[in-house]
């Protein structure tokens, strides 16, 4: 009998879109970190540097990009079959279905995987040129505290002082809590690692962390429309 | 009791199904919903219908031959319970009670409520044994177990096979009939000798049998009738990154199969 092949197993699938799912939890939350000193009360200057700092790594922050994109694909690759299976292994389905509740876990997050993973594919390149190429594109920069840098702070009160772009922004971070919820004690699981006496540890630890990552990040876009500072005067007032 | 219910019927295998209406009466409070079925059979005998096909055998929750998607769950709204032991009292009476054979592709339909689950029988040859030595008997506490570990061994063992993990699954997967079996195995000093090649085997041939991916719903474990945990899904996957990484090794060598 030969070997079976680890990756192409529904195990094996389930453990690569688990680490890739922590991979890019633990992103996130780095993102997050970063992103939360916009409000701090200085025109920008404190995230500013920080994404400064970011630029200055150089070739380092291009191997972080590279990991991040492979970590990125390996998951929607993994994830996406896990759920495709689902259409093939029922090929005809209930006139009726209902969950029966007790330990069932079942829940709108966990039905809506794919569909807030896609949606979440479709916003990264969307975010990814809205703050990093165009930015480049818009040659803001800045002088603090004697080092010319890139304006990031000014572009993203010009993305975001577009209601509609805000609000985008807003759904697509709720409908990330949701992946979340199921998402992050699901990837646990995955990798074996919770027994039934951790699993509801786990579990509401998910829907915390949900919450504050969705929270978090919604929270910017809406801060900055509502009360941020004017994209036309904030420079013009410094200078 | 009165009730209106709505059946698949499917002549056969490859027969287009549909549903069927049949108003049943005089159901006592107290009958299953499996001799609910026994009197609309009667009813439709008389009238020279061909009665609705389904399995049983124990009729008291211990053989899994029953199983029914019974309004949308697997055996049943109750929890910790099979279609044979659903009564109908849990019913409302003069409701629309829908009935539905388990759907998965792995699980052919043969006619009306009887689907083939002889996927679960070539998981279980592919791995889901033990080897003894034939002979006399041996003694039976030659072995050692403590005592916690055959309690937990015990609970995974309680798994009387009747797909309805499979049937409630919403990707029709079968993780956790498989993972009981692994890990009642992995527990115990008799499962030792063919524990990597049991657990890259039966995963194998769940694999090659269609079933789905888990993605973790845990409905399954809401459907079983004896409660079999999740935390065997948790087992299974240790269990077959442990056995992918001593492959080499070990599988191979135990167990002559
Ligand atoms: C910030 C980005 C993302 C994070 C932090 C994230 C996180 C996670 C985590 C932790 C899991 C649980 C993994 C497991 O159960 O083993 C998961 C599952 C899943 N993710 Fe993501 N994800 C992200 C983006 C995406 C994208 C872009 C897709 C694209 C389709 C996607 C699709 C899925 C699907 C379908 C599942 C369910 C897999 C299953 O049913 O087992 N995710 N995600
Ligand atoms: S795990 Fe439970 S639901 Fe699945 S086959 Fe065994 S007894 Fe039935
Ligand atoms: S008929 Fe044996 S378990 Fe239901």
């Amino acid at each position: 009998m030969s070997k079976p092949c680890f990756v192409k197993s529904t195990i094996g699938r389930k453990v690569i879109a688990a680490i890739s799912g922590i991979a890019l939890m633990l992103f996130i939350v780095v993102h997050l970190g970063g992103n939360l000193t916009m409000l701090v009360p200085d025109n920008g200057a404190t995230f500013n540097a920080y994404a400064h700092k970011l630029h200055s790594l150089g070739p380092l922050l291009w191997v972080a990009r590279a990991g991040l994109l492979i970590f990125f694909l390996g998951h929607v690759i993994t994830a996406i079959g896990v759920r495709l299976d689902e259409k093939r292994a029922r090929p005809v389905g209930y006139a009726i279905t209902a969950s029966k509740g007790g330990p069932s876990k079942q829940t709108w997050s966990s039905r809506s995987m794919l569909i807030t993973g896609l949606i979440i594919l479709l916003f990264v390149p969307f975010h990814i040129w809205m703050f990093t190429l165009n930015q480049g594109a818009d040659h803001a920069r800045i002088v603090q505290h004697g080092v010319e840098m890139k304006d990031v702070y000014l572009s993203v009160v010009r993305g975001f002082s577009n209601p509609v772009k805000a609000w985008a922004y807003v759904a697509v971070m709720a409908l990330l809590g949701f992946h979340l919820r199921h998402g992050f004690w699901s990837a646990f699981q995955s990798l074996g690692a919770l027994s039934p006496k951790c699993a509801p540890v786990a579990y509401t630890a998910g829907l915390i962390f949900a919450l504050l990552m969705a929270v978090g990040f919604l929270i910017l876009p809406l801060y900055i429309l509502y009360f941020g500072p004017d994209p036309e005067t904030l420079r013009v007032a410094m200078n | 009791m009165k009730f209106n219910i709505k059946v698949w019927r499917q002549a056969g295998p490859n027969a287009k199904g549909g549903f069927k209406s049949y108003a049943v009466d005089g159901i006592l409070p107290e009958m299953s919903l499996l001799e609910m079925l026994d009197v609309l059979n009667e009813q439709l005998t008389k009238q020279g219908e061909e009665p609705v096909a389904f399995d049983s055998d124990c009729r008291e929750g211990i053989c899994g031959t029953c199983g029914l998607v019974v309004n949308g769950m697997a055996h049943g709204s109750r929890l910790k319970c099979t279609t044979c032991e659903l009564r109908m009292r849990h019913f409302e009476d003069g409701a629309t009670v829908t009935i539905e054979p388990f759907r998965a592709k792995s699980f052919p339909i043969i006619k009306d409520l009887v689907v083939d689950r002889s996927a679960f029988d070539r998981i279980i040859a592919a791995g889901g044994y033990i080897s003894v030595n034939a002979g006399s008997a041996p003694d039976a506490n030659a072995v050692l177990v403590p005592k916690d570990i055959a309690e937990k061994a015990m609970d995974s063992a309680a798994c009387i096979g009747c797909g309805a993990c499979v049937a409630a699954c919403p990707n029709a997967s079968a993780s956790l009939f498989v993972s009981a079996k692994i890990t009642q195995f992995a527990l115990l000093p008799q499962g030792q000798a063919e524990r990597e090649r049991r657990a890259l085997r039966m995963v194998e041939q769940m694999d090659k049998e269609g079933f789905g991916n888990c993605s973790n719903h845990a409905e399954c474990e809401a459907a079983c009738p004896k409660g079999i945990s999740i935390g065997n899904i948790a087992t299974m996957r240790r269990e077959y990154m442990r056995a992918a990484a001593r492959y080499e090794e070990r599988a191979e060598a135990a167990g002559a199969g």
